[in-house]
């Protein structure tokens, strides 16, 4: 499954779709990229006067690149119909090392560590155009495909 | 491994995921993971793979699905063992 496919699926839509590129998902690994615009809706009020990346947008990010996009890939290996595919988190514990403004770009890291009964843990890291480490930690989700009754 | 020493092995598992204290304290054969101890469904996998650690076994997909309750998983847990 093509990268353009996976992004096609995505059940989100402006202004809460985090993923403007996937550069590569495998069995094991997801990773791609999202560009802040400066105008995006949270930045009007975090903080008053002082535009900052809340760090539920960034776990957000995190979790549609590594988790949610990782994960149709693979339900995609098992099924033919990705019409109603269903998603939830489940949990995430993340650390946050450097701030992100408007305008910039960050790129998320996925590695799998189980896929099983539906739900999907991954290891993952997010960086910034320097390259540094921006956060990092575990995030877990429920993916059903409902199409297929499973 | 006898039925009794079954049931605080996956008292031990299940511990960490339960929601309804009151519930776990007086569990029994027949309590229920969701119903009773109010277990997500994203944590009754928790439980179902530190089962697998924990006993050394495999839990398959149908196997997944009928662990429901403690009595439904000792008999799971019981059946792979001695198999």
């Amino acid at each position: 499954m093509k990268p353009s496919e996976i992004i096609a699926l995505l059940p989100y839509e402006k202004p809460f779709l985090f993923v403007d590129k996937l550069f590569s998902v495998n069995d094991e690994f997801s990773e791609g990229s999202y560009t802040f615009s400066t105008d995006e809706f949270f930045y009007k009020g975090h903080f008053k006067d002082h535009p900052v990346t809340p760090g539920v947008i960034l776990t957000e990010v995190m979790a549609q690149i590594g988790v949610v996009c990782l994960g149709i890939y693979l339900i995609a290996q098992e099924n033919t119909n990705l019409d109603n595919v269903q998603v939830a988190l489940a949990s995430h514990e993340i650390d946050f090392y450097k701030p992100v403004f408007p305008g910039e770009t960050v790129k998320v890291v996925s590695e799998k560590e189980y896929f099983r009964f539906h739900k999907l843990k991954c290891k993952v890291a997010m960086y910034n155009d320097n390259n540094e480490l921006v956060c990092r930690g575990f995030i877990s989700g429920m993916l059903k495909n409902l199409s297929d009754g499973a | 491994m006898t039925r009794e020493e079954l049931i605080q092995s996956l008292k031990k598992i299940v511990e960490p995921y339960v929601q309804d204290q009151e519930a776990f304290q007086n569990l029994s054969e027949e309590t229920d993971f969701i119903n009773d101890l109010k277990i997500n469904s994203a944590n009754l996998v928790d439980v179902i793979l530190d089962v697998e650690d924990e006993f050394d076994i495999e839990i398959d997909n149908d196997a997944m699905e009928k662990m429901l309750s403690v009595k439904a998983a000792l008999d799971i847990i019981e059946s792979k063992l001695s198999s």
